[in-house]
């Protein structure tokens, strides 16, 4: 179809100008109205998406903040010039920098202002007739022409009845303009709209959801407050202290590794068993919190998401009085649960802090010094490095639980322990007994409202895509004029935008139904008489 | 059968489809050699007889081109026949793959590429049963035997369980969407490189025939259109496999999307070949320009299928590979 256009809004480039012609008039007005047409404009819809796709890279390139914000801080580190320039620039928190947001926001704005004008003019296409048929058929992409028996009227009749599914305009005796494929526009439109949706869903999600982690030991339990939650972020129109009343105790946590050769150490198996209260007065439920299935509690769910060991450990000051008697929280530091803890005692005199390594099955050796062999405590160790002295936790600046500034005090020794062993420190401040093993879980608790929206609008979206790429819109026009003698000459065209798909069987479809055969075109072709 | 016997059936089933596929190879390439010989003449036999003589008559349909008596047809034939042969012996490799390991043969890389080029040839045949891709086979071929040497050599793992986080029938749902799509995508990539070069052909041609192999392929305007209604297919599949991916992911780790890297390359994968469909209907970028736009489409899925799961720490990193 190269010399014939096609008045129809088949796609977006139909109303989408190409810009570029026209030079800018002059004017305020003028001028808004030329930058309007240019951000609607089906190229700089084009380059949009591009920028998008290409302003993501760095997001899956450099360290993220919010994914992993250690890995940002030690890429700081390594690159003291280069790190805060890109910084800066907000490279580590690419997809809430403002120029990805100022992408995908105009792009939006682009898709707004493209698709409102299309909904009117696609409205306005499904309620008014197709148009008549076109002086010369013979100029359409597919065309053929043919003399039959019956009368002008028959023919039409006969065409109107084939052509069901079509939308029809049948003038008079003449002619029958078909057109069908409008779900193709529709599809469009609607998958265009519920990107909107999407958008919308999200940022609903973003100002009244929230977020939280929390690491819970077997045995201990959690209630639904901020102090509780290790972090916790939510959006701006979320009341922290209107968070839903649940609580959860961890009673049981189960894990298996495979100890076969092939992924020896992949996890095989997790589970939380725990029992729940809706509010601080309700009946405890059980239920038991896998990955890949939550526990949802009014709306917010509780996700498994990770785990570790925690040594119960027993401290004695040097007069003997127990001045620490928990499970301390080890975070793994591989795949095979070599952990890291620490236990702090600034209570007790003199002040005590142990940097701990916790292995689950252990080895050492020269190289990588105390390390796990597999995840599971098949020969647990504790090795406890002492120091006494300031902890520098009266400082004011807070500090973490996982890590011992060692910076003010002294080193009293290092001792591996098994369970059951005690270990009396050499200088006489006391002792530390390992004395048995916990497991604890990590959860993370979410709310989203926005993500019902979300998920209702991509279904949407996926729908009218299907509409608008599988659907192909077409038109057949069949005019007819009373031969000379009997019968009539028949001429059948179809017109469809890029891909023509099932038109040309169509036309030929219909072609027989009105009493083509393929002799009768070959052996007479038909002299045409203008169309009056 | 035992499971040492399952794994060495499976194995045999894998290596004989890539002696088979090699072989194949080798037929595709003789036909394209022995096209090279004695080229334009019948090639290209004019296309609309209908129309001389005043008759109006434009039914033809001139789609699929290669008319009979082509030079290298037979070896072309031989070709087909053994790439069905290879799709069999790699569908029964993938299947005993899984009978093996007890679950669906999606657990790691080994898996998801055997199962990926079963996807291709499996697209690429399903669209031969209604038309002559003949002078598709050698590239078809060729990037299936890539994958295949690299599943067996580098990605090669004894089957084992799943990890928990994958135990989901969500991993049958998004991985199985996602794999058509990597064999749908790779054959666009190959029509839409073979339209590049093939325009170029025949621009070079000027008004004489295109000459050399790529007078064995279609005109570049078929290509295209090929290209395209490849990806208005596969486009919504990939889409339904994204969120596919994300309702997984709300249900496993809290939230729907947190722009993991894995995440992120699948974005930009769709955002390509949004810009892609959006490029054909508007005239300017046609051609050349958006057959370059889905090979950088496909390039990001390749990212996003090898770069992200060896190099990024991404939660998707299913490799398997120590």
């Amino acid at each position: 179809m190269s010399d014939v256009t096609m008045e129809v809004t088949d796609d977006a480039s139909a109303t989408r100008i190409d810009p570029g012609e026209s030079l800018p008039p002059l004017g305020t007005v003028g001028l808004l109205r030329w930058l309007w047409k240019q951000l609607t404009s089906m190229r700089t819809a084009l380059i949009l998406l591009f920028l998008l796709a290409v302003a993501s890279i760095p997001g899956t390139v450099l360290p993220q903040r919010g994914i992993n914000p250690i890995k940002v801080n030690q890429y700081l580190a390594d690159n003291p010039t280069v790190g805060p320039i890109l910084d800066r620039l907000g490279f580590f928190d690419v997809f809430g920098s403002p120029w990805f947001s100022a992408v995908y926001l105009l792009l939006f704005i682009s898709l707004i202002g493209c698709v409102i004008p299309r909904v009117r003019v696609h409205w306005r296409a499904m309620m008014a007739p197709p148009p008549a048929a076109p002086r010369n058929l013979q100029r359409m992409s597919f065309a053929t022409d043919f003399v039959g028996d019956q009368s002008p009227r028959e023919v039409l009749d006969v065409a109107q009845k084939s052509l069901r599914g079509w939308r029809i305009r049948r003038d008079g005796d003449v002619s029958i303009s078909a057109e069908r494929g409008y779900l193709r526009e529709t599809g469009n439109l609607v998958f265009h709209l519920a990107l909107i949706v999407v958008l919308i869903g999200i940022a609903i999600g973003g100002m009244f959801g929230w977020k939280g982690n929390v690491i819970v030991r077997e045995g201990s339990g959690f209630s639904d407050s901020l102090t509780q939650y290790d972090a916790w972020g939510g959006g701006r129109l979320v009341h922290p202290e209107d968070l839903p009343p649940f609580s959860f105790t961890l009673s049981k946590f189960t894990v298996d590794f495979e100890r076969g050769v092939a992924q020896r150490g992949a996890p095989r198996v997790f589970q939380a068993d725990v029992t729940y209260r809706t509010s601080s007065g309700g009946a405890a439920q059980p239920a038991r919190i896998e990955v890949n299935e939550p526990l949802a509690i009014d709306g917010v769910k509780v996700f498994l998401v990770g785990h570790g060991y925690a040594p119960h450990v027993i401290v004695r000051d040097r007069t003997g009085n127990v001045v620490f008697d928990d499970s301390v929280v080890f975070l793994p530091q591989d795949g095979n649960f070599t952990s890291t803890g620490v236990i702090k005692l600034p209570d007790a005199s003199p002040s005590l802090g142990f940097n701990g390594v916790f292995l689950p099955t252990a080895a050492v050796d020269r190289v990588r010094g105390p390390h796990s062999l597999f995840p599971a405590p098949d020969d647990p160790a504790l090795f406890l490095g002492a120091f006494k002295g300031d902890l520098g936790m009266d400082a004011g600046t807070p500090q973490s639980v996982y890590r011992l500034d060692t910076k003010n005090m002294t080193r009293i020794g290092l001792e591996p322990l098994r369970i059951g062993q005690e270990w009396t420190l050499p200088d006489g401040s006391g002792s530390v007994a390992f004395v048995g093993l916990e497991r604890w879980a990590s959860f993370q608790i979410a709310y989203d409202p926005g993500k019902e929206i979300a998920l209702v609008a991509v279904g949407l979206a996926i729908l009218g895509l299907l509409f608008s790429l599988l659907i192909r819109r077409r038109r057949i026009w069949v005019k007819v004029l009373p031969a000379q003698g009997a019968g009539s000459l028949i001429q059948i065209a179809g017109l469809a935008k890029a891909d023509p798909g099932r038109l040309p069987d169509e036309i030929t479809a219909l072609a027989r139904a009105l009493g083509c055969t393929d002799d009768t075109t070959r052996q007479r072709p038909v002299d045409l008489k203008e169309n009056a | 059968m035992n499971s040492v016997q399952l794994a060495q059936a499976s194995n045999g089933a894998i290596y004989a489809a890539m002696i088979t596929l090699a072989i194949a190879m080798v037929a595709f390439a003789v036909s394209f050699a022995s096209g090279r010989r004695r080229v334009a003449a019948p090639a290209a036999a004019p296309a609309a007889v209908d129309s001389v003589g005043g008759g109006t008559a434009l039914l033809t349909r001139a789609d699929d081109e290669p008319s009979t008596l082509q030079p290298g047809r037979r070896s072309a034939n031989i070709g087909m026949s053994l790439t069905w042969l290879a799709f069999g012996l790699l569908l029964a490799g993938v299947v005993l793959r899984g009978v093996w390991a007890g679950r669906v043969p999606w657990g790691n890389m080994y898996e998801f590429s055997i199962t990926a080029a079963v996807a291709v040839l499996a697209v690429f045949l399903g669209m031969s049963t209604r038309r002559d891709l003949r002078w598709l086979g050698l590239f078809v071929v060729i990037a299936v035997e890539l994958t295949l040497g690299l599943a067996v050599t580098v990605l090669y793992t004894e089957a084992a369980q799943l990890v928990p986080a994958l135990k989901s029938y969500w991993l049958l749902i998004h991985v199985s969407a996602a794999i058509i799509c990597s064999g749908a995508f790779t054959i666009a990539a190959a029509t839409a490189g073979l339209s590049i070069l093939r325009i170029r052909a025949e621009r070079k041609a000027g008004d004489a025939q295109v000459t050399g192999w790529l007078a064995r392929v279609p005109s570049g305007e078929k290509l295209e259109l090929m290209t395209q209604r490849i990806i208005a297919f596969t486009f919504p599949l990939w889409t339904f496999a994204v969120v596919a991916g994300a309702i997984w992911a709300e249900n496993a780790w809290g939230r729907y999307w947190g722009w993991d890297p894995k995440e992120t390359w699948a974005f930009i994968t769709w955002v390509v070949f949004a810009a892609y469909l959006h490029a054909r209907s508007t005239q300017g970028w046609r051609g050349t320009r958006a057959s370059l736009i889905v090979l950088a489409g496909w390039l990001a899925f390749m990212i996003n299928y090898f770069g992200v799961n060896f190099l990024a720490s991404s939660l998707h990193s299913y490799a398997g590979v120590s």
